[in-house]
């Protein structure tokens, strides 16, 4: 499928990455020739140098040939004027990084329709959005939901103590009454999709798939998850923090900000007034003792600078802080901060990537039963998808345990209708369902795929 | 350096030869010699183990290349190509000393057509067919066609075509690598097929029509006749010059046309230099030729191939031109120096490249009489970047440099000072004949091993555009840690 992105900056740079590893063709568009001449030899891409809201760059990257046009750059309304004329002269679906706060959701609908653009995103609130959903469950190390929250993916890491150590997935299952499934285990790097047989430890980190109120019973019964959180600490008062910092204060979450720039600790409290605003250098272990480190719940360290991010966040783990949050924007920290011993790393170009890589495989299967979401968890190793079921999907009324899946695949998850289900070998799969599949190895694009 | 991804490769290309050895085996067969058939028997057959055996040997997960480890590759790649190809030759004894038959192999692979046979017509038709073969591979790149038939390759393959393709800049067609190489060999494959089909309604017999449309494509020139295509018709000539012509512009634009963008295909300033240049050639020689051949047709088609033939860097001729005055064969040195189109099968310096210097010396000139003037250097519609412009500059000096120093080594020979220097220009532009005891209706048999071994490498280098070559050669690339 022919993509274009326009702005090849660290999130330009991370779709494209994305998008090559799935084989398609992406032309990227920046005006900078530097940049340019970088993407070309790292990344098996075509790249055309200059403005992307001349029409003559557009042609020449033939927008009218392509099916999905990206705009990321860093101004708004460029984007948005990129997309528009990407979308007249003929690109099939447009996606406008837009983000600005002030854009808010009524006025973004408007310029949606207006402008005719397929999406428009905000990594910076899709960033907060997973901070958040991550500071609800603390101790999880990540946290997806799928089918408008029916069903919930949470990625933990067992304590040597846990009460799981030792037991086998089908024991558990039996032990605690809730309805769940184990659908990803990492152990010592590797990561696999475990069978009922598969013994846990200590040390492992899992990803439990059940509804929302199945996972708190579960995770009430067996003390897998701390006491709610109800302070948190966010370092560095950037646009992620404003709107992490707004959907907490709507939780009722207590907010202590700290940020070293005066100018923008007086924005931050001018938007957000209950939230705490301390200006003062976040770096220093003296003034974090002084606003309670020691007592926050929660720790959210972002900053614009990724080593600084890593290193607080080290020493508020010390402090015994219940959940720290990393923010890292350059991937190759990613591993050594969990080499550290950080567990919860928010990536914003991840998300984004993760977000765009799903978009381009649902629209390259708009017939049959395609990916409404797609997640990645364990570092990339494993995905879990969402398709919905089309009438032409061939393994219908079939229980599952008579299908013939391929390894290294899980159904974890079937909607019908309303009613979220947590599968067993009698279930079967309707045309209309939902149905939530971890893969590890297999790159999936459409749910004929599971079968071997 | 990635050790096992520079041999890994090297073993698929191996392997690979193996396969296009697979050509010549078929036509010995058809010919019923059993001789030549054996020989690339062997041959397919030791190359194919070896490189399974470091294919085997060289596996590795990290497929991480640089700039320097594609260059190596290449340089690598094209050297055992040379030197594996050569095998045939000396087992089947057409061709009895290594050096020769090595010789022969890097001339036929770097399109440079120059022979060391004195008798071509005692050839098998096998290992003609492999002579030919090696024009056609070698034209486009084997790399390039690598790339283009092998799944799944590095996301940094760029490196690899960026060191195997020449010219100045090189582009995509497409956005995969994979798709562009496709797209290139697709092209160069429906043109050769259709000169075959030319030829063959000529009245030239099947192997002359493919051999010969062989050589043309890869504008190498080996023939099949000790007197190349003198001894044809007038058609054949006119149809081979025409060709050659074709297959010294620039691959970009063919796909441009089929892509309906012929407008902008047309607004090429490559493209018209190089018929500019052409075209003055072909009016200075034959108005220079004049009363030399009967007719005045006969005049111009043999101006208009020879010139066809030196400026793409094939290599056929129609006529001894080492008996043309010295006003003609001056104009085919200087041609011998501008080369083809770059993005096409041709050699020399590239027209881009002879428009660009030229360029950059008319903003020099204004500049100094105006020192505050400020001016960029436009090419084909675009601002060209400063460092593209001091790598041509740079890529002409050593260019030059190189040529002297074939010349210097090759001097060593007891031949005349225009043989020696004609044959260090057109080893190292790729394009066969040169003048004096080099002639095209002679050979470079009378040479040293030592020189034929030494100007193979010089087509080599030539071919690849010194930088990979030079940079294989550099210690420092293979040395272990930063120094």
């Amino acid at each position: 499928m022919k993509i274009i992105i326009v702005g090849c900056g660290k999130i330009g740079t991370t779709i494209i990455a994305n998008l090559v590893s799935e084989g398609h063709d992406v032309v990227g568009i920046d005006s900078d020739p530097a940049v340019i001449s970088n993407l070309t030899d790292l990344y098996d891409v075509m790249c055309v140098c200059g403005n992307g809201v001349d029409c003559d760059v557009l042609a020449e990257a033939d927008v009218d040939k392509c099916e999905l046009f990206v705009s990321v750059t860093g101004s708004d309304e460029f984007n948005m004027l990129s997309c528009y004329l990407a979308g007249k002269m003929g690109a099939k679906n447009t996606i406008a990084r837009i983000r600005n706060p002030e854009y808010n959701d009524k006025s973004l609908g408007f310029m949606r329709n207006e402008l005719e653009l397929s999406d428009s995103i905000n990594p910076e609130q899709l960033c907060a959005r997973e901070i958040y959903n991550i500071l609800k469950f603390p101790g999880a190390v990540g946290i997806e939901t799928f089918s408008a929250r029916k069903f919930e993916l949470l990625e933990i890491r067992l304590k040597p103590d846990s009460p799981f150590d030792g037991t086998s997935l089908a024991e558990l299952r039996r032990k605690f009454q809730a309805k769940f499934l184990v659908c990803a285990v990492e152990r010592d790097g590797v990561a696999i999709i475990p069978d009922g047989s598969f013994v846990l430890r200590g040390g492992d980190r899992i990803g439990i798939t059940a509804t929302p109120s199945e996972l708190s019973k579960l995770l009430r019964e067996t003390g897998l998850l701390q006491k709610k959180t109800r302070s948190v600490m966010i370092l560095g008062a950037s646009t992620t923090a404003f709107y992490l910092a707004k959907r907490l204060i709507d939780a009722g979450i207590s907010v202590k900000v700290i940020e070293i720039s005066r100018e923008r600790c007086e924005e931050f409290s001018r938007k957000l007034p209950s939230v705490t605003v301390i200006c003062g250098d976040g770096a220093s272990a003296e003034l974090l003792m002084e606003e309670g480190i020691d007592s926050a719940d929660a720790f959210v360290s972002m900053t614009g600078l990724a080593e600084q991010n890593i290193l607080i966040s080290c020493l508020a783990a010390s402090r015994n802080v219940p959940s720290v949050i990393t923010k890292i924007n350059r991937s190759e920290l990613i591993s050594m901060a969990e080499k550290m011993g950080l567990e919860s790393i928010i990536s914003t170009k991840k998300i984004v990537g993760d977000l765009i890589t799903g978009y381009a495989r649902a629209l390259q299967n708009s017939i049959g039963s395609s990916v409404e979401t797609l997640y990645k968890l364990m570092d990339g190793s494993v995905e879990a998808l969402e398709f919905s079921v089309q009438s032409d999907f061939e393994y219908t009324n079939i229980p599952l345990k008579d299908m013939k899946l391929r390894k290294n695949i899980l159904i974890a998850g079937i909607i019908r209708g309303n009613t979220p289900i947590i599968p067993a070998g009698s279930d079967i799969i309707l045309p209309g369902d939902k149905v939530v599949v971890f893969a590890s190895g297999t790159r999936l694009s459409v749910l004929s795929d599971i079968m071997a | 350096m990635n050790y096992k991804m520079v041999f890994g490769t090297v073993g698929t290309i191996m392997r690979i030869e193996a396969l296009l050895m697979l050509v010549p085996l078929i036509t010995a067969l058809i010919y019923r010699e059993a001789g030549t058939a054996v020989a690339f028997g062997i041959t397919v057959a030791a190359a194919f183990i070896f490189s399974l055996l470091l294919s085997y040997l060289c596996r590795t997960k990290n497929q991480t290349i640089y700039a320097k480890d594609g260059f190596a590759i290449v340089s690598l790649a094209w050297i055992i190509l040379s030197a594996v190809g050569a095998l045939p030759f000396v087992i089947s004894g057409d061709i009895t000393s290594y050096a020769d038959a090595f010789f022969e192999t890097a001339s036929g692979f770097t399109t440079t057509g120059a022979s060391i046979l004195r008798d071509v017509e005692s050839m098998s038709y096998g290992c003609l067919m492999w002579r030919s073969f090696t024009h056609w591979v070698g034209g486009m790149g084997v790399l390039v066609f690598v790339m283009a038939f092998i799944p799944n390759l590095a996301d940094r393959s760029i490196h690899i075509m960026r060191a195997e393709v020449p010219g100045p800049v090189v582009g995509k067609l497409v956005p995969r690598i994979r798709d562009t190489a496709k797209v290139l060999y697709i092209i160069y494959a429906a043109m050769t097929a259709v000169q075959v089909v030319l030829l063959l309604v000529g009245g030239n017999t099947l192997f002359d029509s493919i051999v010969h449309s062989l050589g043309t494509a890869g504008t190498g020139g080996f023939g099949i006749k000790g007197d190349s295509l003198a001894g044809y018709s007038a058609y054949t000539q006119w149809v081979t010059a025409i060709f050659m012509l074709m297959f010294g512009i620039n691959f970009n634009l063919y796909y441009l046309i089929l892509m309906r963008k012929a407008k902008s295909a047309v607004r090429s300033t490559d493209l018209w230099t190089y018929i500019g240049i052409g075209g003055v050639s072909i009016i200075l020689i034959t108005a220079n030729l004049r009363g030399l051949y009967p007719t005045l047709s006969e005049t111009v088609r043999h101006a208009v191939f020879q010139v066809a033939s030196i400026i793409t860097t094939t290599g056929y001729s129609t006529v001894d031109f080492n008996l043309w005055p010295g006003f003609s064969k001056a104009v085919l040195l200087i041609l011998m120096f501008i080369g083809g189109c770059a993005g096409s099968t041709a050699g020399g310096l590239k027209i881009s490249r002879v428009v660009i210097l030229f360029k950059t010396i008319v903003r020099e000139v204004k500049q100094t009489i105006s020192p505050r003037s400020v001016s960029v250097i436009n090419y084909e519609g675009k601002e060209l970047e400063k460092r593209t412009v001091s790598a041509v500059a740079v890529y002409f000096a050593l260019y030059i440099f190189c040529i002297l120093a074939v010349f210097l080594v090759i001097s060593f020979e007891p031949f005349d000072l225009e043989t020696n220097f004609s044959v260090a220009v057109s080893c190292f532009n790729n394009i066969g004949p040169a003048f004096g005891a080099a002639g095209p209706m002679a050979s470079y048999a009378d040479y040293s091993a030592f020189s034929k071994v030494f100007l193979a490498f010089a087509m080599l280098f030539g071919r690849l555009e010194i930088f990979p070559m030079l940079i294989f050669f550099n210690p420092r690339t293979w040395a272990s840690s930063q120094r």
